[in-house]
């Protein structure tokens, strides 16, 4: 009935048609007549001044329509772009939030802060334009890296942060607090051995290959505002143009994010640039357009990661953990970006426990402003921080005592039995098969046969490595009081609404947005399911908040386990409606009403109607039980999770480094994974295969590279390395199944874990290949030049 | 410094006036509204752009439009034959070899040129040869798998 694609069953995509004939419809695609350009204006300097900006000459080049400033900005009060989630420090103060205008009133603080915007009848002549745009700025002392910005004597970047400083954080989970520093310190004093780390988590640029665009059209008529954007979640987006920037009513504002070619994180936030559009076609009557350039997008997107980190791990002397310590300076940026300070925190040291029963954990963090692009949520978001950290302290606890990685990680797993298991960090882990996992993984990767292929390669001259990482993350954000508690200033729940039409065929509005994670195909597939019709009949809708009652968008691996089950739940109204106008039409009672296969049907008889029939009575109800029901068929379900949910899985992969040119090749990559209950294998292992080569990008290719004074080195994809065909290998990827018991659907999420435990498996693998020269650390990205000097270093004995 | 290209696209006569400045990228994108054709960086190294000049991939954005002039130019839009999708859209399909969709078009432009060249390439081949073409989305091991079944369906086809 399902048409062959229910639950469970590889669909191939619905989307797909679109994109494969070239007529998928990005924001860029779409043109407005009359519409204009803007290009902006952005600062050269990494911190600077703005005495002035003058636009004289711009205003006379041919085509230009208007030059605006922050000035212009403020005169029409617009507000600063809101901070979602606020964070307190330890002495209890609020992190430091500063005023962000769209466009700088007084000073810029990294290199791409945007000053102005010019507005022409053509791209070429606003660019042009905006070369003409003097703007005066008295160059300030600056710096990139958060340690350099916590020196004394470093320059002051906001004067209402002293030393820099936003934040000064320390984690103290109900579980725990208030002793986990004391428990945590008692532990070390205690251990067999210790062992201590000192990481550095690279930035990164997320590159969804589309860059980001914005086209506003405020109709004067009718003081309706229409904004397509490339957006992970529109109605956020329309929430804070109306009541924090813009300031409009929401029923005046549309919001359509289309199709969105990629997101990983930097299209969540409200941007400066879409902002300046809007209020820009409101003030000039006509629509705006803004589409980025690629170095553009260095510039300008949020980044990810860029942690500095101390790592401390304690055992006894049966090599079980007692106790971690974790301190780590995040660099958050200029400004804040929304999640900015939520990142390196709330989304980081609650998954620091790992996989393991470690009793005592205690973690401070730092969040430093520095003059460099605002750093957010990139692809898994704190949560690879987190398990490069955990991951890279326990191989190198394995390496000192000699203990075998595998043994050393089994020997400190959460148990099947302890779930739902209770971490000291403050999570409830949901549920979890840490050994089957592993098992599973040493499977695929042929274990014991390591040795073997060890020595093959060294009769090829080249260095074997084997590395392994077992990741646990948490999805589906999130239960909102808990949320609310830790500061977020938002609800994080989803909404879905099945609208059944006369002839039963569906349409699905949902609040999540699909930017490649396959909504349209798998959130279809539930539908068929559960109501028993054919895929071919059900359309999802997403990414318009005209056409969208609400909800929160897709971000953090949320869209099926929060979203999928909004819509779970609304098909249980459907259901539940549905069988009492089957009780109608079949003379019966509804509690007697089963509902299998699209048939109601009275238990144990023959006696049935067709959902088809149903929807048409509901809709056509000449008999009908109108006396207690309305008509139509069309339900809404707001889901607000009780947890959040826990994916976690294996990966071991095998590298080898050429020992002259310091060249790391990756040989294999295996991923064993419990996803919970999975909709569609083809889509995730899909979602995998991207999040490792992101992941495995962040290990060997990946860098965000600043001069010390904040010049940005890498912004092109001449500089900036991006993972390419001939740089990955075939993934060998499988998976396990533990279902959450926190969603209906028993799904936990699937598509940020490639990107968390690919980086720590790839490192300790180079490691492992590099050990036997000496060298013992080395950080990321792992590139020839770094694996080479680590190599010099270690010989000549530094 | 406007001039008028004509060339044939996609099988039909056109022209058009351009400037001298003008990329073919944008002449297609925003005069003949094919905008299958997509902008991914300012570097050319995306691939997100590649179509066929004279059958051969070339990337659009590295092209001025007046160079176009007497060419025959064929663009993603134009690869399904009477609304039946060539054999590498089939497999991009079937194989899952794309999310977001955005470096596509220039993925499947830039594989059927390979498999006009290499009718039966390896997987090192697929590789190295769509080293201009990037995605974020896929870690490209599905569209190396779609590319070689293309390759077998293709040569099923002409035996
Ligand atoms: S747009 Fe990137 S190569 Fe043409
Ligand atoms: S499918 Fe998204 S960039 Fe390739």
């Amino acid at each position: 009935m399902t048409g062959g694609m229910g639950i469970g069953v590889s669909a191939p995509r619905t989307e797909d048609r679109r994109f494969i004939t070239g007529r998928g419809r990005y924001v860029d695609d779409i043109n407005l007549r009359s519409q204009q350009y803007a290009w902006f204006v952005r600062s050269p300097h990494p911190h600077a001044e703005v005495r002035g900006v003058d636009a004289a000459d711009a205003l006379k080049m041919p085509g230009v329509t208007a030059v605006l400033t922050g000035a212009d900005m403020q005169a029409d009060d617009i507000g600063p772009l809101p901070v979602a989630w606020g964070i307190t420090s330890r002495d209890g103060s609020p992190a430091f939030e500063p005023e962000y205008p769209a466009l700088a009133t007084d000073r810029v603080r990294y290199v791409g802060n945007p000053v102005a915007v010019v507005v022409a009848e053509s791209r070429t002549q606003a660019r042009d334009a905006a070369e003409m745009v003097n703007v005066d700025y008295e160059e300030l002392e600056s710096m990139s890296s958060a340690t350099a910005a916590m020196e004394e004597g470093a320059p002051l970047i906001h004067e209402g942060a002293p030393g820099n400083m936003c934040f000064d954080w320390e984690w103290l989970p109900a579980a725990m607090a208030p002793d986990a520093r004391s428990n945590t310190d008692k532990a070390f004093e205690e251990a067999a051995h210790v062992v201590s780390l000192e990481l550095v988590n690279n930035r990164l640029a997320p590159n969804a290959m589309e860059p980001r665009a914005s086209l506003a059209d405020f109709n004067p008529a009718t003081g309706q505002l229409t904004l397509y954007t490339t957006s992970q979640n529109p109605h956020v987006n329309r929430l804070l143009l109306c009541t924090a920037t813009l300031k409009m009513p929401e029923h005046k504002v549309r919001v359509v994010a289309p199709d969105v070619g990629g997101g990983f994180g930097s299209k969540i936030y409200h941007y400066a640039e879409e902002l300046t559009v809007c209020w820009a076609s409101r003030r000039l009557r006509v629509p705006v357009k803004w589409t980025a350039e690629r170095s553009e997008s260095f510039l300008a997107d949020a980044q990810g990661r860029d942690h500095v980190t101390r790592v401390e791990l304690a055992l006894d002397a049966d090599a079980h953990f007692t106790g971690m310590r974790v301190d780590t300076v995040a660099n958050l940026g200029g400004w804040l970006s929304a999640f900015g300070p939520a990142i390196p925190t709330v989304f980081y040291a609650p998954l620091l426990a790992g996989v393991y029963r470690t009793p005592n954990i205690y973690v401070t963090v730092k969040g430093v402003f520095t003059n460099t692009t605002p750093t957010d949520a990139y692809r898994g978001a704190g949560r690879p921080e987190a398990c490069y950290a955990v991951e890279r302290a326990v191989d190198e606890a394995a390496v000192q005592i000699g203990m075998d990685p595998a043994e050393l990680r089994r020997r400190n797993f959460i148990q099947p039995d302890e779930f739902p298991y209770q971490s000291p960090v403050g999570q409830l882990y949901d549920s979890g098969d840490f050994e089957g996992c592993l098992d599973l993984a040493r499977e695929l990767n042929g274990y014991e046969e390591f040795a073997e292929r060890r020595r093959q390669s060294q009769a090829r001259g080249k260095l074997r490595g084997r590395g392994m990482c077992f990741y646990i993350e948490a999805c589906g954000a999130a239960p909102s009081q808990a949320a609310g508690q830790l500061g977020a200033r938002a609800g994080l729940y989803e909404v879905a609404t099945v609208r059944v039409h006369p002839s039963g065929s569906v349409q699905v509005l949902t609040g999540a947005h699909s930017h490649g994670q396959s909504h349209e195909t798998t959130f279809a597939q539930i539908v068929a399911e559960r109501l028993g019709i054919d895929f071919g009949n059900v359309e999802i809708v997403h990414g318009d908040t005209g056409e969208i009652p609400f909800g929160m968008g897709t971000y953090g691996s949320r869209s099926l386990a929060v979203g999928g089950t909004a819509l779970y739940k609304a098909l249980d109204k459907v259901e539940e409606k549905g069988r009492k106008i089957a009780a109608h039409l079949l003379e019966a009672e509804a509690a007697d009403i089963e509902f299998t296969d699209g048939q109601f049907r009275v238990a144990g008889t023959d006696r049935a109607v067709p959902f088809g029939d149903v929807a048409l009575a509901a809709y056509v109800p000449h008999n009908y039980p109108l006396q207690e029901l309305e008509p139509g068929l069309e339900e809404t379900a707001f889901f607000d999770p009780e947890n959040f949910t826990f994916p976690s899985g294996c990966y071991i992969c095998e590298v080898e480094v050429d020992r002259q040119t310091g060249e790391v090749e990756l040989c294999d990559f295996v991923a064993a994974d419990d996803f919970g209950n999975i909709i569609n294998p083809m889509v995730v292992e899909g979602q995998v295969h991207g999040g490792l080569a992101q992941g495995i990008g962040q290990a060997l290719l990946e860098h965000c590279r600043y001069t010390p004074e904040g010049q940005l080195l890498s912004g092109s994809y001449m500089d900036y390395c991006m993972p390419r065909a001939d740089d990955l290998p075939n993934f060998v990827v499988a998976t396990r199944c533990t279902p959450t018991p926190f969603n209906p659907l028993g799904v936990k999420g699937c598509g940020e874990a490639g990107a968390i435990g690919a980086p720590p498996a790839v490192i300790n693998a180079v490691l492992d290949a590099l050990r036997p020269l000496g060298v013992t650390h080395i950080d990321m990205p792992a590139t020839p030049q770094a694996v080479w000097q680590a190599i010099q270093a270690a010989q000549s004995g530094d | 410094m406007d001039a008028t290209v004509s060339f044939t696209l996609n099988g039909k006569n056109v022209s058009a006036e351009t400037t001298g400045a003008t990329l073919l990228v944008d002449l297609l994108r925003n005069h003949f509204g094919l905008t299958g054709a997509h902008v991914g960086c300012d570097t050319s190294q995306c691939g997100a752009c590649v179509i066929h000049v004279d059958g051969v991939s070339v990337k659009s954005c590295t092209m001025l439009a007046a160079q176009a002039d007497g060419s025959t130019v064929e663009t993603i839009e134009g690869l399904a034959a009477n609304g039946e999708l060539h054999p590498v859209q089939q497999a991009f399909h079937e194989h899952h070899a794309l999310q977001c969709g955005f470096c596509t078009p220039g993925m499947i432009m830039s594989a059927v040129d390979l498999l006009r060249r290499n009718p039966r390439p390896s997987e090192v081949e697929v590789r190295d040869w769509l080293e201009g073409n990037m995605c974020r989305c896929t870690g490209y091991h599905n569209i190396v798998k779609a590319v070689r079944a293309a390759a077998v369906a293709m040569g099923e086809q002409a035996s």
